[in-house]
């Protein structure tokens, strides 16, 4: 038999001042396994909790039930109190008198003591089947994984590392550096991306305590908080990279051309190939869908044999491969290899890309002169196609007019309705950066509204409309491709209340930030959610910005929502504190309130397991050997299961029990609720 | 007397639960008809605890849980959809009216929607009358 004490909190006059207080303690005080039932001006209070942990001490209850305020804000403070006193916290339960009673009745003070009176019951009725609980824990292992090494990515491995603990950094290009890696200048310091990025991509790459694995892809992950086992695919780069010095010559030789998707395909780049001059790590890969397969060569084949001479014909870059890190004889497997790793978290940075042009037909897309902002940042950087020289795609001439479009694809309900942050800004850096360079070129920048909220920020743009750039407010409707690679561009003035035709030469479109479409099948494997804008979800806006639904998996920059570079590093660094938290506590709790199977009344149906949101129920065989029959039953793996009680509503022989809410506790509440 | 119906309700911790607390920050006003049993998820809710506050004549049960793509647990709430609105059909069978069963889904930023949902589906019950049940008994005992 339970022994229940019951407190109703006055909460000053907060409760008091509508509920009648001695009258829900004297009703309490009927209820059947209730021994005693006090009141107090503020049970929160230190003589409130006191006096329950006096009962407790004292060996006159064994169950508590608080009627007080909400059991999410205070449930934590009595639990902690009666642990103190010696009981297990989970013998516990409070009645909501205040939030949902004494608050939102207070025109009926009869009604909310009644219904207090009630939820009382309930919640006496709920105590008097309550079981003790353990919390359990489980050990964590000592390494992390970082998914996308952007500049976010590559913050977040820096700072693991630094922090001590081994760091998985996955990447699928050939060279991590991220899209930072495309951009000539950075808002609004104007300093040279590669200059600020190269030297963080080397440290990260030489880092002792990360392990970069470039040109790779997270396969499967499994696991939970602490223990996820990570299957990472290695894709086949047919060349040998602990041989390949990164000279180049191979891609020297190659003959095969394929759009340089880096430069934004304005240029062409080989089959065999190095990512950009500043590549991480510097190595060489063949694209076998563009690869030609010269001399017969397809991989894992022995080459011909030249009759005159006797020697073996190789492929050009074979040949041109001093270091022997090209042998095509050998049958690699195109799948690549599997690398499996053990971490204890995850952090996802896996970036953005931008809008096709293709998708804004009202754009004219079919222009070459109509360029996304990105192939603009190839074409005006060092080490784009042009080497740096502003020249029009479609003639190799100077502009001399040219205009910029925001809110392509953003702030659009046809295509994207959130802002993507961070293209006011670059677009203003490009225009600055190109009328200091050329200030005769007219720049015509068209904006819904300019937003540059940040530091610095602003008077960047105010600085851009004194340097003599023309700034306009109110959208392009379209374009229109003119003879002579011209484009004429329809927009309108809303200051000056009319439309506006004129003459360009070049049309830069601020495409839309959204996720990459690989983002959808990584989403799926981790258990990440996606939010109303189809980024990847966070925990909370607010208080949970890094950390996600799944406990231990985190995530930071523009993969969790546009932001520019400043908001990506800080968001990344805070996902890596977030993430050593359990590293470095070195074992996680597994909370009590879990689901769990009894083997005896479990018939091995199946019903449970595609239920489980987190694939923790599995089904499998044990042999009853005094019976000898093999016997399938549903295994619940504790450390993956989240408690919400999917399954147990869902078991037909009631062989699943969530533990904080078993069936005959909510029958109970039922019975009392209904009395 | 004038009819005051009982609701049992079932609300996931997360949302629906939240939003009755902020109902009660905000001070929003609503009859005192419904009681709240939490539960870590819509998807906790085993149709039977439906049948059994009907049963046990409660003249309307209320589940309350998080909309469709915030649940806690991924997706729980559908499951919850896809039982409440086979067990709406069943009731139904059974000769309860369906609307003394309604499925909401209120965020914890909605403490307004649920002083409004619940005073709506106060007014509905007094419409529909105590459930059947309770009557019956009511007329044995006299």
């Amino acid at each position: 038999m339970a022994k229940v004490g019951v407190y109703v909190c006055h909460c000053g006059s907060n409760i008091a001042g509508v509920i009648d207080v001695s009258a829900v303690r004297d009703f309490a005080e009927s209820l059947p396994d209730v021994v005693i039932a006090r009141k107090d001006l503020f049970m929160c209070s230190d003589s409130g909790q006191e006096m329950v942990k006096q009962d407790v001490r004292d060996g006159l209850v064994d169950r508590v039930v608080v009627a007080a305020c909400t059991p999410r804000t205070h449930e934590p403070i009595f639990r902690a109190a009666i642990e103190k006193a010696g009981l297990n916290k989970y013998l516990f339960e409070m009645a909501n008198i205040r939030d949902q009673a004494s608050w939102v009745h207070g025109n009926d003070h009869e009604g909310a003591t009644e219904k207090a009176k009630l939820v009382v019951a309930s919640a006496v009725g709920k105590a008097r089947h309550l079981q003790p609980l353990h919390d359990k824990f489980v050990d964590v292992t000592n390494a992390a994984l970082v998914i996308g090494a952007g500049i976010g990515g590559i913050s977040a491995a820096l700072e693991l590392a630094n922090m001590g603990h081994k760091t998985y950094l996955v990447e699928k290009e050939p060279s991590i550096g991220g899209i930072m890696a495309q951009l000539d200048k950075t808002f609004p310091t104007n300093d040279c991306s590669a200059c600020i990025l190269t030297p963080m991509m080397v440290q990260a790459f030489n880092h002792p305590n990360i392990e970069t694995l470039a040109y790779s892809e997270v396969a499967d992950v499994d696991g939970y908080i602490g223990n996820f086992n990570v299957k990472v695919r290695q894709k086949q780069t047919y060349i040998d990279w602990k041989k390949c010095t990164g000279c180049g010559d191979c891609a020297d030789k190659c003959p095969s051309k394929t759009p340089d998707l880096f430069n934004g395909s304005l240029s062409d780049r080989r089959a065999a190939y190095i990512m950009f001059p500043q590549a991480v790590p510097k190595k060489a890969v063949v694209d076998i869908e563009h690869c030609l397969n010269c001399a017969g060569r397809t991989i894992g084949t022995q080459p011909k044999i030249n009759e005159k001479t006797g020697k073996a014909i190789l492929a050009p870059c074979e040949r041109a491969c001093r270091a022997g890190a090209i042998d095509r004889s050998l049958p690699l497997d195109p799948g690549g290899t599997i690398k499996e790793i053990k971490v204890g978290s995850i952090v996802v940075t896996t970036g953005y890309q931008v809008m096709d042009k293709g998708w804004f037909k009202e754009m004219a897309p079919a222009s070459p002169n109509v360029i996304t902002a990105l192939q603009l940042e190839r074409l005006i950087s060092a080490t784009g196609p042009t080497g740096g020289k502003l020249l029009r795609p479609s003639d190799n001439e100077k502009p001399h007019t040219m205009t910029f479009v925001s809110c392509v694809g953003s702030r659009d309900v046809n295509f994207h309705t959130h802002c993507s942050r961070f293209c006011c800004m670059y677009m203003i850096k490009q225009a600055r950066l190109l009328k200091e360079k050329y200030p005769d070129l007219v720049i015509n920048m068209h904006f819904i509204d300019v937003r540059s909220a940040g530091k610095g920020y602003d008077e960047y743009y105010t600085g851009a409309r004194e340097m003599g750039i023309n700034f306009f407010k109110g959208k392009v409707g379209g374009l229109e491709i003119l003879p002579g690679d011209q484009l004429r561009v329809l927009a309108y003035d809303m200051e000056a209340g009319q439309s506006i035709e004129y003459s360009s030469d070049l049309v830069i479109l601020a495409t839309a930030v959204e996720l990459p479409p690989d983002a959808t099948a990584l989403a799926q494997k981790l258990g990440l959610q996606f939010c109303g804008n189809d980024f990847f979800r966070e925990l909370h806006p607010k208080l949970g910005p890094v950390e996600t639904a799944v406990a231990g998996l985190f995530i930071a920059g523009c993969c969790q929502g546009p932001k520019d570079i400043p908001d990506t590093v800080s968001q990344a660094k805070g996902a890596a504190a977030a993430a050593a938290v359990p590293l470095a506590q070195g074992r996680v709790k597994i909370e009590a309130t879990i689901s769990e199977i009894d083997s005896q009344k479990c018939s091995g149906c199946g019903i449970c397991e595609p239920l489980c949101p987190y694939h923790a129920i599995s089904m499998r065989d044990y042999t009853d050997r005094a019976r000898g029959v093999i016997e399938r039953h549903a295994v619940i793996e504790m450390s993956s299961c989240k408690g919400c009680g999917v399954c147990t509503s869902a078991c037909p022989s009631a062989a699943i029990k969530l533990h904080g809410y078993e069936d005959e506790q909510i029958y109970a509440q039922i019975a009392a609720l209904t009395a | 007397m004038s009819f005051s119906p009982n609701i049992v309700g079932f609300a996931c911790q997360w949302c629906t639960y939240a939003g009755a607390d902020l109902a009660g920050n905000l001070r929003c006003k609503y009859p005192p008809t419904v009681k709240l049993i939490k539960v870590p998820c819509s998807g906790r809710v085993k149709p039977e605890y439906v049948l059994q506050a009907l049963a046990q004549g409660a003249d309307g049960v209320l589940v309350g849980g998080c909309h469709f793509g915030d649940c806690h647990y991924k997706d729980g709430n559908y499951k919850t959809k896809h039982r409440m609105d086979l067990l709406t059909k069943l009731i139904a069978d059974m000769g309860f009216d369906p609307r003394r069963l309604r499925l909401e889904w209120i965020s914890g930023a909605e403490g307004q929607k649920f002083a409004k949902v619940i005073t709506e589906f106060t007014e509905e019950l007094i419409a529909l009358g105590p459930n059947p049940l309770k009557k019956e008994e009511e007329l044995i005992n006299e």
